[in-house]
């Protein structure tokens, strides 16, 4: 996982509460045996007028004009503002893996669902949450302006807006270390390195069938 | 101090470090791989440029999507007829190979369901980690081992660094005491526990089943009873080490020989739990009490005796279970305190991870015996956990019994059990299936599941409706588990 550092960019709002994973990501694209790529179908229905099918080429697919992520102002946004219970629905890790693959590394909203909340951090995408007055507020700046942008800096737990407003955030120590180290769960692990080695040696000599080949 | 539970021992034993937080890290032993959990996993590494931590621990072989005729099964991987399919088992075989990882693909003579594959190699042995992609991995615990089913990342997470990170579970016992009937076997034990203490009844615990009739069975019959622990809301189910334990696994290609296998067995046989341990929850059923099962509704814990009825959803405890039970009746097509007996079938399934090893096969095959399905069956078939379990059986005679019958004798592989392959319900359609699982649509699309075993299938293609094995005329099904 990369190191989640200090960055400015450019803030889509999603006006839409409850937006659940099959939104995200439809079931028809996981059965892919790819954890990348999933980019092009993120808000597949939203997105696009037609029916999306796993393995199109989905420049050639009609856009929804109306849809935010297509409106030229918000090209190359890394910061999706949203409303409440983002991520609700099943357990898929796909939708992170979509939201990441689009290239948003934050997601701002007044709530989050639990898995997905989980699922989130550990694909190295950080989730803000404010509370509605906050993120109403929000809406309103972004709408006002084109190119609004907003600094995200995790290491002192606030971001600026484009008016120089600071606010700060809540985030859990432990999954703000993982992010600022680029820690997943297995970059966390190997931290133990020496302590499997020095296990596995040890286990080896006590019980060394476990390790045998067969002849 | 009190003793130590088998499954106290087994994580102690596996303990690399225990963290603050209440998370620690266990070293494992197997990892098991096929190919519809694996993919992403090995994307994982490969994006993050990491090495698997140990080769010869991985053991992968294709049997969720594959073919089980055998015309589509002599063309190999070109066989499988689905693209989505296809490039699946595609991807195991490419990241086998990339890796250096021992694989048994489609073709090769010992490919079969995992579950089946582990223990019939030697791979699974006692005293083990056990770890797959794969909810039923449980099965392996019938080894005195600790087998968990987890998930991708969690895949990619042992490749990475041959640990779970895991959290301690409490600690069940599930006795079985006194003597199995006649006729009623391990699957008839299982869902027995499973229809007393619920799909939820082992959340949170690994579940240790002992009791003289426990003891009794097989190992196939111990694999059996393991496999549902995750039908019982218990991710790991295991039994203690024993003769019969030892015996199976004498021989086999991953088994260790000479002093290196006096060792082990001498280790082996502390894996039981001590006299003095304590369990969290310990839930006792008389075998005598026990009777073939047969499932009514879309949950294993829907589940009754043979001689019983569905029941009516207006006796039902309280309105949830009245409203589920209202639903399950609706979805399966049944009526209120309708015998089982009177359910009648349209399809067959004789296979799975549950019920597709060798002992399985013969207890179907003595029912079968000389005997045809009825008319109104539109398929039978019998799926072979592996490729060795079906050359068995083939130098048994067992497949020539189950074509005279009129069953389909097929290639191995999980099949029916998910119908993720073409074998599958119609809408409507009624299936006796020794399989694990009846959820709504689990077999094809408005498939309706009847879980029993594999005697209690083999009777009911041949009655055409659920009939009791132990009523049958004077065959030897009656002493099926005794083989
Ligand atoms: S046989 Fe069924 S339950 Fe067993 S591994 Fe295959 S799909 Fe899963």
């Amino acid at each position: 996982m990369k190191k989640f550092e200090r960055f400015e960019g450019v803030v889509a709002p999603l006006d839409r509460a409850n937006v659940d994973t099959d939104l995200i990501i439809p079931k028809q694209f996981l059965k892919s045996i790819k954890r990348t790529g999933f980019g092009v179908n993120l808000f597949d229905e939203l997105r696009y007028l037609d029916e999306g099918e796993p393995g199109q080429d989905c420049s050639q697919r009609p856009l929804n004009p109306d849809f935010v992520l297509n409106k030229p102002r918000y090209q190359g946004a890394e910061i999706l503002l949203t409303r409440r219970n983002f991520g609700c629905g099943s357990s898929r890790e796909h939708a992170p893996w979509a939201l990441e693959d689009f290239g948003f590394k934050v997601v701002v909203a007044p709530s989050f669902a639990d898995i997905f909340y989980n699922n989130a951090f550990k694909n190295g995408i950080l989730l803000i949450t404010f509370d509605e007055d906050t993120i109403d507020r929000l809406f309103d700046e972004v709408e006002a302006k084109e190119g609004y942008r907003m600094d995200v800096d995790l290491e002192n737990q606030r971001v600026i807006t484009h008016r120089g407003e600071i606010l700060e955030f809540e985030v859990d120590e432990f999954r703000k270390h993982c992010l600022l180290e680029g820690l997943d769960d297995i970059g966390l692990t190997l931290k133990d390195e020496d302590a499997i080695r020095r296990f596995e040696e040890s286990h080896r000599q006590a019980r060394p069938w476990l390790f045998r080949q067969p002849a | 101090m009190s003793g130590q539970t088998l499954y106290d021992k087994l994580w102690n034993q596996h303990l690399v470090k225990q963290r603050d937080d209440g998370t620690a890290l266990i070293y494992i032993d197997r990892h098991m791989l096929h190919e519809v959990t694996s993919p992403q996993a090995f994307e994982g590494l490969r994006l993050a440029n990491r090495k698997p931590w140990r080769l010869d621990t991985n053991l992968a072989t294709t049997d969720h999507n594959v073919p089980t005729t055998l015309i589509e099964r002599s063309q190999g991987n070109s066989g499988i007829k689905d693209p989505v399919s296809l490039i699946q088992v595609q991807t195991l075989d490419d990241n086998c190979v990339e890796y250096g990882i021992t694989e048994f693909g489609i073709n090769d003579p010992r490919q079969g369901i995992v579950h089946v594959v582990g223990p019939e190699q030697g791979a699974t042995l006692p005293g083990m980690t056990v770890v797959c992609g794969d909810s039923h991995t449980a099965t392996h615990g019938a080894f005195g081992a600790l087998a968990h089913g987890i998930g991708t990342s969690e895949v990619e997470h042992v490749l990475a660094t041959q640990c779970l990170l895991t959290q301690k579970m409490k600690n069940m016992q599930v006795r079985v005491e006194g003597e199995l009937g006649l006729g009623v076997t391990a699957k008839d034990v299982v869902l027995a526990i499973i229809g007393k203490i619920g799909t939820a009844g082992g959340t949170g615990y690994a579940i240790e089943f002992a009791g003289s009739a426990i003891e009794s069975l097989s190992m196939e019959g111990r694999m059996t009873v393991c496999n549902m622990a995750i039908e019982a809301g218990a991710r790991v189910g295991m039994i203690a080490v024993d003769d019969t334990t030892i015996d199976y696994i004498g021989n086999r290609p991953y088994s260790p020989t000479g002093e290196q296998w006096e060792a082990a067995v001498a280790d082996w046989r502390n894996l039981v739990s001590d006299p003095d341990a304590v369990f969290d929850n310990v839930v006792t059923l008389k075998a005598e009490d026990i009777e073939p099962q047969v499932s009514w509704g879309t949950s294993p814990e829907m589940v009754t005796g043979i001689s019983g009825q569905v029941p009516d959803p207006n006796a039902a405890p309280d309105e949830t279970v009245q409203r589920s039970h209202t639903r399950a009746l609706e979805y399966m097509g049944l009526q209120a305190n309708q015998k089982i007996t009177d359910i009648k079938l349209d399809k067959i399934f004789i296979g799975s991870c549950t019920n597709a090893r060798i002992e399985d096969l013969r207890e179907a095959a003595k029912v079968a015996k000389g005997n045809k399905i009825a008319d109104s069956i539109k398929l039978a078939m019998v799926v072979p956990g592996s490729g060795l379990v079906k050359r068995q059986a083939e130098e048994e005679g067992l497949d020539k019994i189950f074509i005279d019958a009129g069953f389909e004798w097929r290639e191995p592989g999980c099949s029916m059990c998910l119908a993720m392959n073409a074998d599958k319900l119609g809408a409507g359609e009624h299936c006796a299936s020794t399989s694990n699982r009846n959820f709504e649509g689990r077999q094809g699309y408005g498939g309706r599941t009847h879980l029993v075993s594999p005697a209690m299938a083999a009777a009911a293609a041949i009655a055409g409706h659920f009939v009791d094995v132990r009523s049958l005329p004077a065959n030897d099904a009656t002493h099926a588990q005794e083989a």
